[in-house]
């Protein structure tokens, strides 16, 4: 890999994005592939897609299926989810 | 097992199948389990049905591996976990969660534990239709949070 497509990969990179729930329905969308730039955790993930919603509640991040803290690192190819506090059983 | 189903289940005849297919008699020597089943009231509301969304994969996933904490907690034999999601209708059942040891306390603690996780971790929502009385402005809802089972 050439230095310049080096340099094009740190910029931006691909990552597919799911919303549940509540804020399935205050985006109005359940997923999105997105190319992101400058974005280095999950949490900056979040404030790029939630960016002029007002999100009243508590949000939960997953990266991979996986449940993900706020400064977990996000890498191309990931798959990131957010949802409101759960409800099940 | 763990079982998440679109479809409308019958929690007796599951356990009764499940523990007659799983071939351990004589081994156990108790079998706890919970049954949760939709109400028909809500937060002082009369709710007509429910929608319960999940995460397919990361739901499965993560009960798997509730399951595998409790069996690394406790002495367990066998496990059965079913979850219903879609659309539900007051009395049908949401969830069952079973466990099979040799003695009480194994199957008591780690039925709690699995269901307790569940309820505050698997990525479960539900939202509920409200009855309309003409003074509520919303039809449908949210359920905000769990409450603890503790």
């Amino acid at each position: 890999m050439t230095q310049a497509n080096d340099q094009m990969y740190e910029e931006a990179m691909q990552i597919k994005v799911l919303y549940f729930a509540s804020l399935k329905e205050l985006f109005g969308r359940s997923e999105e592939q997105l190319s992101v730039e400058g974005v280095s955790t999950v949490d900056d993930v979040w404030k790029l897609v939630s960016k002029g919603y007002d999100v009243s509640h508590q949000v939960l991040y997953s990266i991979n299926q996986e449940y993900a803290h706020a400064d977990a690192l996000v890498k191309a190819g990931d798959e990131v989810a957010f949802f409101p506090p759960v409800t099940g059983g | 097992m763990v079982k998440i189903t679109g479809i409308a289940f019958d929690p007796w005849e599951e356990l009764s199948s499940f523990q007659t297919a799983m071939k351990r008699e004589g081994e156990y020597g108790a079998c706890a389990n919970f049954v949760g089943t939709m109400r028909d009231m809500n937060e002082g509301d009369a709710v007509n049905g429910m929608f319960l969304e999940h995460y397919p994969g990361m739901t499965e996933k993560h009960l798997e591996k509730i399951v595998q904490a409790a069996k690394e907690q406790w002495e367990i034999l066998e496990t059965l976990v079913i979850h219903r999601v879609g659309e539900l209708l007051p009395n049908d059942p949401i969830v069952l969660v079973a466990v099979w040891s040799a003695h009480r306390k194994d199957a008591f603690e780690a039925s709690r534990f699995i269901m307790e996780d569940l309820k505050s971790k698997a990525p479960f929502w539900k939202k509920e239709s409200l009855e309309s009385t003409g003074q509520t402005a919303e039809k449908n809802r949210w359920v905000q949070k769990n409450t603890s089972g503790y």
